[in-house]
C-alpha cells in the first residue's frame, strides 16, 4: 500500500521554480532515498509532504489524507526531523524527549519499545544537556524525538549532514531496524553513497525527478559500457581522453578516472591502446560496474 | 632578522610528536607526518578525534603544548604570522560574500592576503581568466551556482599563492559534475605544487587524496596512500577502511 | 501519568528561561537595577542643599526656622533674598534650587492668628531633586511645628509649595511609571519575540507545527510565562518605587494591577507580531527595539513631555501604547482616581490589544513562509 503519494508538484519561490512536476510513490514499509545535491528542492519536497508548505500545483497524499486539506490528520501520522533541527540546547536529553512526547499528547513509555534501541546508548547521558552531546549523539536523540509518539511515516531531512562516517554509519543501522518495525522512512540525503542503503531511491536535481527505483535498477539501467583508468597525473589526461572519438564521458573518480564509452564494442585492451597512442601512460583499464555518482552524472546530463 | 629556513627537502609541512594539551585532555598526542609538496593530503576523523585541533596548529591559529611543527618552512611555535600568511583556507560553510559581486570579492580577500595595486589588479584579472568567469564579473555570488562559487571560492583562497590550502569539507553537497569540476581543480592546484590539505567526514572526498592520515582518539592510526589502505584493509572504499579504524574511537566530542 | 500537553509546554519554558543567565538577568536583575539607576541618576542623595531664604519677618521664630534648617544636614542658607525677584535669579544663576518664604509679622501671627503660611519654591526644571527638596524641606518645617507647640503656641503653619517653570511637575514621578513601561516592553515584547524567533531558528518550530498542537497553543504556551514574570516585575517595580522612593499609591489598587495586566497583554501581542514578521532572533531584536523601545521612550512622554513635542510628534504619540498607559499609571497612581477618569485608555488599549492579536493571527502561520 502506497504511504506516500506525490503527484506533479511544482512550487516556485519567486522567479525560482523549486520544483518542477515531481512525482513518485512509497509504499509501505519502505525505506525511500531522496537524493540529491544541495539546491535540487529536496527540503521543499519534505516541507510539503510534512504540511509545512503548499504545492503551488498538484498534490501529495500521506496514508492516504491530503496534505493540504486533511493537513491535521497527516500531522498527527508523521514523524518530522527537519533539516536543521538541533533540538532544545538547554534541556537535557530527558527533558527533550519527554517534552516532545508531551507535545504529541503521548509519553515515553507508551512507546517505549520503538526507540529503546536508539535511547539505550543515550540514557547514560539522560540528564545531559542536548547542547553538550556530540554530532551523532544529537543526532540520535533528534531520532528518538521524531520517533516518540510512534508515526506511522517518518520524514528525515538530511539527517547525516555534518556526522562523522562513524555516526553515520549507526544511523543508517538504527534506520534499518526501524524499518523492520513497519514504519515507513522517507530520508534525502546529498551524499550518493548512502543512496546504495536504500530499499528505493528517487534522483532529483534541479526541481526534477531524474529516477526512481532500487539502486540496482538505477545501477543496471546505465546504458553504456564504463571503465576505470588508471594513468600518471590523471587531471591532465583527461584533457586528450575527452577528445577521443571513443569517449562518451570522462571524468575524476578518486585517484582514478571513470570513462563512459559511446560504443558496446569497447574493450579494456582497446581503451588502453588508444589511450596510449594519444600519449597518455596508462596503468590499468578494467570494466566496472556503475555507481550511483555514474548514474547521477549520466542522467543530469542526459537532460 | 632570521630568513626562514629552507623547506627541507620537498616537505611542506613537517610534524614530529606534536602534542596539544588543554589541562589534562590531550587533545593531540604525539602526532608525526610529513606532507610534500604538491601532495593532495586527507586528515580524517570522527568527532572529537582532534583533527580540528591538529589543523588549527598547521594553520598557525593555535600554539602547540610540545614537538616539532614547520609549515611552509616556519615554525609553528614561533612563527605563526609566516604561515599565515602562507596559507589558503577555504571551507563548504563559508566562503565569499552574498551580497557582494564576483570582482568585489576578489579584490577583497585579495586585499585580506596582502596584495594591493598593479599585483592585486593582475592577479584578480588573471584568476577571472583562468575561471572563465570574465561575463561573470559583476554578477553577485548570491546570482551564481553553487558549483561556481565553490570554485570561485577556492581560487580566491589561493590569490595569494600559498604554500599551502586547506579544505573543510569542500565538495560537500554540491552536483556530481560539479563535484568532478572541483576536483579537477584541486588536482591542478597540486600539478603546480600547491599543497592541499583535505579535512573531511564523507569517505569518498578521501579516495581522492594521494595520502591519507586517519587519527582515532587523538592519535594517528593509519598514513598511507588510499590504495595502499584499502589492500591492508581489504576494503572495497575508504568509507570501509575507515569505520574499521575509528569504531574503535571511545572519545566522542 | 498523561500531563497535559500544555503543562509541559509551559514548564519547558521555565526551564528556557531559568537556565540561561543572560534571560535571567534580563528578567530579574535588570528591572531592579533600572528602577535604581532611573531612580538615582535623577535624586542624588542630597546633603547641604543650597537655599535662598526670603524671611519678610526676621524675628526670633523665623530666625530659629533658618537655623533648623541648617542643622539638618539638607540645606545651606546660600543667599538671602531682599526682594521676590532676588528668588528668581538665584534660580536661574543656578546657585540654589529651592527658596523659602516667611510672610512678614511670623511670630505675632503665629500668636495672634495661631496659623501663618510658609512658600516653598523650587526650581522644578529638575523636577525630581525638587520634589525631593520640596519634602525634606516639609520634614523640618514640620518638625519645627512640633518644637513651638512645645513651647506652648498651639498654632500650626500652612504649607504652600510652588514649582517654577515645570509648574505642574509633570515628570517627578514619571521615572517608576516610566520603568515599568520600558521592563514590560522588554520582557513581554522582546522576550517574547526573540523566544518565538528562536524556535523557528532552532527547527523546532517545525517540529512543534507539525504536531497536533493548535498554533494558539503553541503561542500561549510560550507566553504565558512572560506574563508572569512580567506581573511579577510590575509588582517590585510598584513596591520599590513605594518603599525606595516614596511614590505615591493613591488610587485603587485592583484597578492599577488590572491597567497593568492590560499593558502587558499588549506588550505580548506587539511581541507576538513583531515574531510572525522576523525569521531570526537579531531581526526580533532589532524590531523590539527600533519599533517598540525607542518611541516608548522617546514619544510615550516618559522623559520628554508630550506638550512640549512638535504637533507632528504629538499625533505620533497618539498611536504609541505606552502613552496611554503611562497617563492611565499616572491619574490613578499619582492622582488617585478612579476608573470613570482612566475609562478612555483602557479603551485604547484595549483596541489596541484587539488590533495587533488579530493581524498576529492572520500572520501566524499554520505553515512555513
Amino acid at each position: 500500500m502506497e504511504k506516500i503519494s506525490v503527484n506533479s508538484i511544482s512550487k516556485s519561490y519567486g522567479n525560482v521554480e523549486a520544483l518542477k512536476g515531481v512525482s513518485f510513490n512509497v509504499d509501505g514499509g519502505e525505506l525511500f532515498g531522496l537524493i540529491g545535491p544541495d539546491g535540487a528542492g529536496k527540503t521543499t519536497l519534505m516541507r510539503i509532504i510534512t504540511t509545512l508548505l503548499l504545492p503551488d500545483s498538484g498534490n501529495a497524499k500521506v496514508c492516504g489524507y491530503d496534505v493540504a486539506n486533511e493537513y491535521k490528520k497527516v500531522r498527527t501520522l508523521l514523524g518530522y526531523m527537519p533539516g536543521r533541527f538541533s533540538l532544545y540546547q538547554d534541556l537535557s536529553v530527558e527533558e527533550n524527549l519527554n517534552f516532545f512526547a508531551g507535545v504529541f499528547g503521548t509519553t515515553v513509555q507508551e512507546n517505549y519499545d520503538l526507540i529503546k534501541n536508539i535511547y539505550y546508548k543515550l540514557e547514560p547521558f539522560k540528564k545531559r544537556r542536548a547542547g553538550k552531546l556530540s554530532g551523532g549523539m544529537k543526532q540520535k536523540l533528534a531520532l528518538s524525538c521524531a520517533l516518540v509518539h510512534k508515526p506511522e511515516v517518518l520524514v528525515l531531512d538530511e539527517p547525516t549532514t555534518g556526522v562523522d562516517a562513524v555516526s553515520r554509519k549507526e544511523f543508517w543501522d538504527l534506520l534499518k531496524e526501524l524499518k523492520m518495525q513497519g514504519i515507513t522512512i522517507i530520508v534525502s540525503t546529498a551524499y550518493m553513497d548512502e543512496a546504495s542503503l536504500c530499499d528505493r531511491i528517487a534522483l532529483i536535481q534541479n526541481g526534477k525527478i531524474l529516477g526512481v527505483n532500487t539502486p540496482t535498477g538505477i545501477i543496471n539501467a546505465f546504458p553504456y559500457k564504463l571503465f576505470s583508468i588508471e594513468c600518471e597525473k590523471p587531471t591532465h589526461a583527461l584533457e586528450n581522453i575527452r577528445s577521443l572519438s571513443i569517449c562518451k564521458n570522462a571524468y575524476l573518480f578518486g585517484n582514478s578516472l571513470h570513462f563512459v564509452s559511446n560504443n558496446e564494442e569497447n574493450s579494456p585492451e582497446i581503451i588502453a591502446k588508444t589511450l596510449e597512442e594519444s600519449g597518455v601512460k596508462v596503468d590499468s583499464v578494467n570494466e566496472v560496474s556503475p555507481e550511483i555518482e555514474d548514474c547521477f552524472i549520466e542522467r543530469m546530463q542526459r537532460q | 632578522m632570521k630568513v626562514a629556513s629552507e623547506v627541507s627537502g620537498n616537505n611542506v609541512i613537517e610534524v614530529k610528536d606534536l602534542v596539544k594539551r588543554f589541562g589534562d585532555f590531550i587533545a593531540d598526542d604525539k602526532l608525526t607526518f610529513t606532507v610534500g609538496k604538491g601532495q593532495i593530503f586527507g586528515l580524517l576523523g570522527a568527532n572529537g578525534a582532534g583533527k580540528t585541533t591538529a589543523i588549527r596548529m598547521l594553520c598557525g591559529l593555535l600554539k602547540p603544548t610540545s614537538g616539532y611543527i614547520k609549515v611552509a618552512g616556519y615554525d609553528g611555535f614561533t612563527q605563526s604570522d609566516k604561515i599565515k600568511e602562507n596559507i589558503g583556507y577555504m571551507s563548504q560553510k563559508f566562503s565569499l560574500y552574498e551580497d557582494l559581486t564576483v570582482w568585489e570579492n576578489i579584490r577583497f580577500f585579495g586585499g585580506i592576503y596582502g596584495l594591493w595595486g598593479k599585483q592585486l589588479r593582475e592577479r584578480s584579472e588573471e584568476l577571472l581568466q583562468n575561471l572563465g568567469m570574465d561575463q561573470h564579473r559583476d554578477t553577485p555570488i548570491a546570482d551564481l551556482p553553487l558549483g561556481w562559487k565553490q570554485r570561485l571560492a577556492f581560487s580566491v583562497a589561493q590569490i595569494h599563492k600559498p604554500a599551502v590550502i586547506f579544505l573543510d569539507e569542500p565538495t560537500g553537497g554540491v552536483d556530481p559534475i560539479a563535484r568532478k569540476h572541483f576536483w579537477e581543480l584541486i588536482s591542478k592546484a597540486a600539478y603546480s605544487g600547491t599543497t592541499v590539505v583535505v579535512t573531511t567526514h564523507y569517505m569518498d572526498e578521501a579516495e581522492y587524496c594521494n595520502q591519507i592520515v586517519i587519527m582515532v582518539d587523538g592519535k594517528i592510526v593509519a598514513n598511507n596512500t588510499p590504495l595502499e589502505l584499502k589492500k591492508e584493509y581489504q576494503a572495497k572504499t575508504m568509507n570501509d577502511v575507515f569505520l574499521r579504524l575509528a569504531q574503535s574511537a571511545s572519545r566522542t566530542e | 501519568m498523561k500531563r497535559s500537553r500544555f503543562t509541559d509546554f509551559v514548564t519547558k519554558e521555565y526551564k528556557h528561561i531559568w537556565r540561561d543567565p543572560r534571560t535571567l538577568l534580563i528578567v530579574i536583575i535588570m528591572p531592579v537595577l533600572q528602577m535604581l539607576i532611573f531612580g538615582y541618576v535623577v535624586s542624588n542623595e542630597i546633603k547641604n542643599a543650597d537655599v535662598v531664604i526670603y524671611d519678610q519677618s526676621n524675628d526670633y521664630l523665623t530666625n530659629r526656622l533658618t537655623q533648623k534648617l541648617n542643622a539638618s544636614g539638607y540645606f545651606r542658607t546660600r543667599v538671602l533674598a531682599r526682594k521676590a525677584s532676588d528668588i528668581g535669579s538665584a534660580f536661574r544663576r543656578g546657585d540654589a534650587k529651592i527658596a523659602l518664604v516667611y510672610p512678614p509679622n511670623f511670630a505675632q501671627n503665629i500668636k495672634r492668628l495661631g496659623h501663618v503660611n510658609i512658600q516653598i519654591i523650587t526650581d522644578a526644571s529638575e523636577p525630581n531633586t525638587a520634589s525631593i527638596l520640596d519634602s525634606y524641606a516639609r520634614a523640618v518645617i514640620t518638625s519645627f511645628m512640633g518644637e513651638i507647640s512645645g513651647l506652648g503656641f498651639s498654632s500650626s503653619i500652612n504649607i504652600e509649595t510652588q514649582m517654577l517653570y515645570n509648574k505642574e511637575m509633570k515628570a517627578a514621578f514619571m521615572f517608576v511609571p516610566g520603568t515599568m513601561v520600558l521592563i514590560l516592553m522588554l520582557i513581554t515584547a522582546m522576550m517574547t519575540s526573540i523566544s518565538i524567533t528562536k524556535e523557528k531558528e532552532l527547527g523546532t518550530m517545525e517540529i512543534l507545527l507539525v504536531s497536533p498542537l493548535k498554533p494558539s497553543q503553541i503561542i500561549i504556551g510560550k507566553v504565558l510565562p512572560y506574563v508572569a514574570l512580567a506581573f511579577f516585575n510590575s509588582l517590585v517595580i510598584l513596591l520599590m518605587g513605594y518603599t525606595v522612593f516614596g511614590l505615591p499609591l493613591r488610587g485603587n489598587l485592583a484597578l492599577l494591577l488590572g491597567v497593568v495586566f492590560l499593558f502587558i497583554i499588549l506588550a505580548l501581542s506587539l511581541g507576538i507580531l513583531i515574531s510572525t514578521l522576523s525569521k531570526t532572533q537579531q531581526v526580533a531584536m532589532f524590531m523590539s527595539m527600533f519599533a517598540l523601545m525607542l518611541p516608548t521612550i522617546l514619544l510615550s512622554g516618559f522623559i520628554f513631555p508630550i506638550e512640549n513635542m512638535p504637533k507632528v510628534l504629538q499625533w505620533l504619540s497618539l498611536i504609541m501604547p505606552p502613552r496611554w498607559f503611562l497617563s492611565a499609571l499616572k491619574t490613578i497612581m499619582i492622582k488617585g482616581q478612579g476608573l470613570w477618569y482612566v475609562w478612555k485608555e483602557i479603551l485604547i488599549l484595549t483596541g489596541m490589544i484587539v488590533v495587533f492579536l488579530t493581524i498576529s493571527v492572520k500572520k501566524f502561520n499554520i505553515r512555513l513562509s
